[in-house]
């Protein structure tokens, strides 16, 4: 097989290339999934970049990215294939009279009536291709089977088609938000990842990267007062796309500096509960929303 | 040390902390090894990391044993022989010490700039130089308090704030970051020096020996009645996501079908355009209805952190459910729902329940035939056809009356009922605990840890 990476530090320049910022963690793990040919799956909190992993090491290879979002209700016939019933069924009345059932039958069940979904279309591709299976954690638990059975071997058996072989297996990452556990087998089967807040040293790096019209100053007093938001226990911590946001927010009001004001007139970009953003207040002694 | 021996002993270690590691994943740790540079010992952690802890929980333990049984220096490391020190070395007392000055001196520049690699170079020598505990012992013997206590970096803080902050304003945001910042770093030196003992020791000794101190159960398998402070602090966290996944679970009526009912006139609507057979067939979206729930908890001293654990799992649950309603009892019951108003501070409203539910009657020991009893009297229509009816506690109601046709009606008014004991199963129906008694009618499991209660959820059909 041939390998998508040629070290740790390869992976880490070429995805800081296209503007994801990795560390050594991430950047030896997504080498090892890689180059012992293992799917990856990653675990964290919301918005810390997870699904933005998959689509970054696509970028950095020129891979396409095959993307399964999971949701609960999810199927086989979503997730990997589906006979198109609809046009199997106009071929049949359109069958020329005298046709033979079993000819008609091969007919219907060929390639053309096949609607291949993101499992089948990741595991048929013979270029480079990233498999993004986003959210597993909102399936069911027979579709973790399935998936199961997909990750093992890369082969899928179409009764009527036969068995569709990986010719080049896709780079797979899983992602999950932890509502649940997922279950060991499909841990086992899995490197695992387990993605955080980042620093403040790497979430600065990232505001810049991201938002590069702005200061530095302002990038440090923003990350390190996201994660002074972070200690408190509030509900929804802010994420990454939050910080973010904010940056961009406070670059739009041309605030030159993080002050208790410029705080107060933009909490509601990072944190998206009132009862946090009144816990906040309180906990850091900014300027009541109403005073403002 | 082989390599190979050493891979062996720490899969064992792992597995003994706790973690289940499989013979295929300890396969893939040592596959991951081979297309690495082993000189790079992160490079080296990381891949044991991603082959073999598959859960953040477990990360703790896994480095604290990483750092055992791959230690980062040997002996007193790279930087030579530890500075002279005074003998005998008494760095708490106010003799000068001018080794120990320089070391503060050093670590007030490195907690400023928060220089990681700097600050684990000064542990390293401040360990060496400090943590031998004095000659007088058989055995060499090595110590985290010396060290703290010659650094002594909580005296620092004022100084590092003045710096940090530089004239700006004392007492606002700013300080409260820095102060945040400069906290943080100072909480990672405490982490490197216990690291760094750790390691002396284990050279002396052995990693085996050293790993069955340092290391904890997983969060996950920690038993909750024996939680402390800070423990009940990391459930809290672990606890939220449970709490969705149990309203969902029981939001979730018969697992009849993944579609809805049957949409008779869109199938039929449809049906035209295949000449009347009914190719696709068209569904109602399936209404998830949100469930009630009432909760009914010990409070009792016998359980105290239990009840702490399970308070905190309604109030998380206070968010899922439509219509949550909280009570909780020892000898007298009272409603706490109040309590747990949506956006309330959890810890306050802990700490107001404590003070204000009127939850003793006399005894102040649990009483479940009479809560059971005031819950039918004072609260009859409280449980509905809509209801799970969750009850937590050890049922230990010292030998007093157990109302098990009160509870029978309860059970029987809602749609289900659950208990969760946080007793070992083998210490049921032993001295006055009814567990059996009252599984007969509401049935109960066993709730010691988050796993059992994550395994509670997922068996809820
Ligand atoms: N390492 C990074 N470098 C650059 N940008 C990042 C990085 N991590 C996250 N981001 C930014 O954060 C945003 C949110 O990330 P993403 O959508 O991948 O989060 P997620 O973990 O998948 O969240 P969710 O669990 O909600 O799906 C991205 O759009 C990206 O802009
Ligand atoms: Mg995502």
């Amino acid at each position: 097989m041939t390998s998508l990476f040629s070290s740790p530090e390869d992976v880490r320049t070429r995805l800081a290339a296209g503007d994801y910022l990795s560390d050594g963690h991430i950047a030896t793990t997504v080498f090892l999934a890689d180059a012992l040919g293992k799917p990856l799956l990653v675990e964290g909190p919301a918005g810390v970049g997870k699904t933005e992993l998959a689509k970054a090491v696509a970028a950095a290879t020129g891979a396409e990215l095959v993307r399964l979002q999971c949701y609960e209700g999810l199927d086989e016939g979503r997730a990997l294939y589906e006979w198109n019933y609809r046009k199997q069924l106009l071929r049949i009345q359109a069958a020329p009279e005298g046709q033979e059932w079993s000819d008609t039958h091969d007919d219907i069940f060929g390639e053309e009536f096949l609607l291949s979904r993101p499992l089948l279309t990741a595991i048929r591709r013979t270029e480079p291709t990233v498999l993004l299976i986003d959210e597993t954690d909102k399936t069911d638990v027979e579709v973790e089977g399935l998936l199961l059975e997909v990750l093992s071997d890369f082969q899928v058996t179409i009764p009527e088609l036969g068995t569709v072989t990986a010719a080049r297996r896709p780079f797979v990452v899983l992602t999950s938000n932890a509502t649940r556990e997922l279950s060991e087998a499909l841990k086992r089967r899995c490197l695992y990842l387990y993605l955080d807040y980042p620093t403040p040293e790497r979430e600065r790096e990232i505001v810049l990267a991201q938002v590069p019209e702005i200061t530095e100053a302002l990038a440090e007093q923003l990350v390190r007062t996201v994660a002074t938001l972070r200690a408190l226990d509030l509900k929804k911590s802010p994420s990454i796309a939050e910080t973010l946001d904010w940056a961009r927010t406070l670059l739009a009001l041309e605030a030159d500096a993080l002050d208790e004001d410029a705080i107060a007139r933009t909490l509601g970009v990072v944190l998206k509960h009132v009862s946090d953003q009144t816990r906040a207040a309180k906990e850091l002694g900014l300027p009541t929303a109403e005073s403002v | 040390m082989a390599l190979l021996d050493r891979h062996v002993g720490f899969l064992d270690a792992l597995r003994g902390a706790g973690l289940a590691v499989s013979l295929a994943e300890g396969l893939d740790a040592a596959r991951a090894l081979t297309v690495l540079d082993l000189v790079d010992r992160e490079a080296m952690r990381a891949a044991y990391a991603a082959t073999l802890v598959k859960r953040p929980t477990h990360r703790a333990t896994f480095d604290t044993l990483f750092d055992l049984w791959f230690p980062a220096a040997v002996g007193d490391g790279a930087g030579g022989p530890p500075a002279e020190r005074p003998d005998p070395p008494r760095p708490n007392l106010r003799e000068p010490d001018p080794v120990a000055d320089g070391m503060r001196a050093r670590l007030f520049d490195l907690l400023l700039d928060g220089d990681e690699a700097g600050l684990r170079q000064l542990v390293r020598d401040a360990v060496a130089t400090y943590g031998r505990s004095p000659a007088s012992a058989p055995r060499q013997t090595w110590s985290a308090y010396a060290v703290g206590a010659a650094l002594d970096p909580r005296t620092l803080m004022a100084g590092l704030l003045r710096a940090v902050l530089a004239g700006q304003d004392r007492g606002g945001l700013a300080e409260r970051t820095a102060r945040r910042t400069l906290e943080d770093r100072i909480a990672a030196l405490q982490d490197m020096i216990t690291a760094e003992v750790r390691r002396r020791l284990a050279e002396d000794t052995s990693a085996e020996r050293v790993a069955k101190v340092a290391v904890r159960p997983p969060l996950e398998q920690l038993d909750i009645l024996r939680a402390t402070r800070k423990d009940l602090a990391e459930l809290r966290r672990a606890v939220h996501p449970l709490a969705r996944r149990l309203a969902t679970r029981l939001a979730v009526k018969h697992k009849a079908g993944r579609r809805g009912r049957l949409d008779f006139r869109r199938t039929v609507r449809a049906s035209l355009s295949t000449g009347g057979v009914p190719v696709r067939t068209f569904h109602r979206p399936r209404r998830p209805h949100k469930p009630e729930l009432v909760v009914l908890c010990d409070v009792s001293d016998s359980v105290s952190s239990f009840a702490h654990f399970t308070l905190l799992l309604a109030y998380a649950l206070r968010e899922q459910f439509s219509k949550v309603r909280v009570f909780a009892f020892v000898d007298n019951l009272d409603e706490v729902t109040a309590h747990f108003a949506p956006g309330v501070d959890v810890g306050d409203a802990m700490r107001d329940l404590t003070s204000k539910a009127d939850v003793v009657w006399v005894t102040g020991r649990t009483n479940y035939g009479r809560a059971f009893e005031l819950f039918a009297d004072r609260y009859p229509e409280v449980i509905g056809p809509k209801t799970a009816l969750l009850i937590l506690g050890d049922a230990r109601s010292n030998y007093g009356p157990l109302a098990l046709p009160a509870l029978a009606k309860m059970a029987d008014a809602a749609r289900r009922a659950h208990w969760l004991n946080p007793e070992p199963h083998r210490d049921w129906d032993t001295g006055d605990s009814a567990a059996s008694t009252y599984d007969r009618v509401v049935p109960m499991v066993e709730c010691r840890n988050l796993a059992q209660l994550a395994a509670f959820i997922e068996d809820l059909a």
